[in-house]
């Protein structure tokens, strides 16, 4: 989260592979996901949508900080609220 | 595609019968057990709601926000033999999530429901939207694919074009003098253009399709036998061009729909002409409406017209905004079995309206929901559905909605009301005659 970034030096926080600022993850169930394809207009470098309208997820590991906004207008505007963000 | 695709429930076979065939005392719609002319004009909408009544949809925002602030989350009435309908985000939700206590077998609320001769679930009369589960599934995995948006996005150069064409009929425009009527001259020929091309339909048959839309969506008080007799007629018109498709193969949606099979089988005849018959009759008057509501919307509003054309980024948000504020369907689902649904006793084949408009305008889900906010950022509205049945048509709609918006602004930079607008009647809210004076023309 970027306000946990800011908040606390990145050296603080010590993962398995070393030092590491925490960053954005989006979650995407496709279970809920019924192609209303509101992510994939709002944030097209983060999601895809497949021949059936579904929405895919294209970033499964961190989103680029520059791209975390976009991220949370996505899931923020899913009315199945099938997207989650963890930072 | 097809080895994706479930098997249909073959414990619950659905047989078509044929209304010549049809025994005695079995209908293929039973009338419900209502007369219009039993009611009068709606005293209270708390306990007598009609969605079929004139004035509904003129008023229907302030309906709703009464109804809700008098503490009524879910409305009823004796009408149309017993109807529920849920008023806020989390009711209208629940019901259309809740796929085992209410069935889509029925999806117009109207004299007519029905019988126990009709395409029971889960086929239905117009699949998938009349399907329940698991056949929904099958049907709705055939429709997605030409409907996805990558399908859908080469359509709009030629819906400029055609937007182009409707804005230069109006011919000679004196501004400030001028009026036309953007329902009529406008709104309503693109989604029936669009839909009969995509159907492979002769462009003729345009005021027909219209016909057909009115009759079945807002000529809900008819007698039940004159609903039948639409209904026919109807049925007859689709079946003329499928039968054209098979002696003429083309490549369009029901050349596709004759084509595509289920695990090696071609699709049902009525599963083919129940398809169109959807097609057809939903992808035509909701569009219209939306892209009426949104013209209506600016007509009154100086200042989003001035936005759209100095900031034409915000139409991102301002086109989720359309939706929400003026979503132009209301669904309906009837009671599947006899459920206790937030206090209120549901009893089997009651009929439910889903007015995903009102849900729309909830303020527990929505800020300021009365407000028209061109660039609200967060806005997970319901204008196309929640749940399984979201509209396949969606993204068809949204560019529909998008494009002709911009070419009437772009070529009408101000326009003002210029007299009565006269909404439609029914599940469907829009404008069906709307004066419009043109103040500038660009």
């Amino acid at each position: 989260m970027t306000h946990c970034s800011k908040k606390f030096p990145a050296a603080l926080f010590i993962g398995s592979e070393g030092l590491y600022s925490p960053r954005m993850r989006v979650h995407l169930d496709a279970e809920k996901c019924q192609g209303h394809n509101r992510c994939y207009a709002l944030a097209p470098e983060i999601f895809d949508v497949d021949d059936y309208g579904q929405a895919v997820l294209l970033i499964e590991d961190d989103v680029p900080s520059d791209l975390e906004d976009k991220a949370r207008l996505a899931a923020s505007n899913c009315p199945e609220y099938a997207i989650t963000i963890t930072d | 595609m097809t080895d994706t695709l479930h098997t249909p429930n073959n414990d619950a076979p659905t047989t078509y019968v044929p209304p010549g065939d049809r025994p005695e005392g079995h209908e293929f719609w039973e009338r419900s057990p209502y007369d219009a002319a039993d009611y009068g004009p709606v005293s209270d909408f708390a306990t007598d709601f009609d969605h079929g009544s004139a004035a509904y949809n003129a008023k229907a925002p302030e309906v709703w926000k009464e109804l809700r602030e008098s503490g009524c989350p879910v409305a009823h009435s004796e009408r149309y033999g017993g109807m529920w309908v849920p008023l806020t985000h989390d009711t209208v939700h629940d019901v259309a999530y809740d796929t085992e206590n209410f069935t889509s077998r029925a999806v117009v609320v109207s004299t007519t429901r029905p019988g126990d001769l009709a395409l029971p679930a889960p086929i239905g009369g117009a699949p998938p939207i009349t399907s329940d589960p698991p056949f929904h599934n099958v049907a709705r995995r055939i429709l997605l694919p030409p409907f996805a948006p990558k399908q859908i996005e080469p359509w709009e150069d030629e819906i400029r074009a055609l937007c182009h064409k409707l804005l230069d009929e109006m011919g000679e425009i004196v501004p400030g003098e001028t009026v036309i009527d953007a329902a009529v001259q406008y709104a309503q020929n693109i989604p029936v253009n669009v839909i009969g091309r995509m159907l492979g339909f002769p462009a003729e048959d345009e005021d027909l399709f219209r016909e057909f839309v009115h009759t079945t969506l807002e000529r809900i008080n008819d007698e039940p036998e004159a609903r039948a007799a639409a209904f026919e007629r109807l049925d007859n018109y689709i079946l003329g061009q499928v039968q054209d498709h098979i002696d003429n193969p083309r490549d369009d949606l029901t050349g596709y729909l004759l084509e595509v099979e289920i695990e090696g089988n071609k699709l049902a005849p009525e599963h083919v002409s129940g398809s169109i018959l959807l097609l057809l009759v939903a992808g035509i008057d909701t569009t219209w409406s939306a892209i009426g509501s949104a013209i209506w919307h600016l007509a009154q509003h100086p200042d989003d017209r001035q936005r759209l054309a100095d900031d034409p980024e915000v139409m991102t948000f301002a086109l989720e905004e359309f939706l929400r504020a003026y979503a132009p369907v209301t669904m309906a689902r009837m009671v599947a079995k006899d459920v206790d649904f937030h206090g209120c006793p549901m009893k089997q084949d009651d009929w439910v309206l889903l007015p995903f408009p009102a849900a729309n305008r909830d303020p527990h889900m929505f800020e300021d929901p009365d407000t028209f906010i061109i660039d609200r950022e967060q806005n997970r509205h319901s204008a196309f559905g929640l749940g399984i049945h979201r509209c396949l048509g969606s993204n068809l709609a949204r560019l529909e909605l998008k494009v002709a918006i911009e070419e009437f602004v772009a070529r009408f930079p101000h326009f003002e009301l210029a007299g009565d607008v006269r909404w439609s009647v029914g599940q469907v809210r829009g404008p069906r005659v709307m004066p419009i004076r043109i103040l500038e023309t660009a």
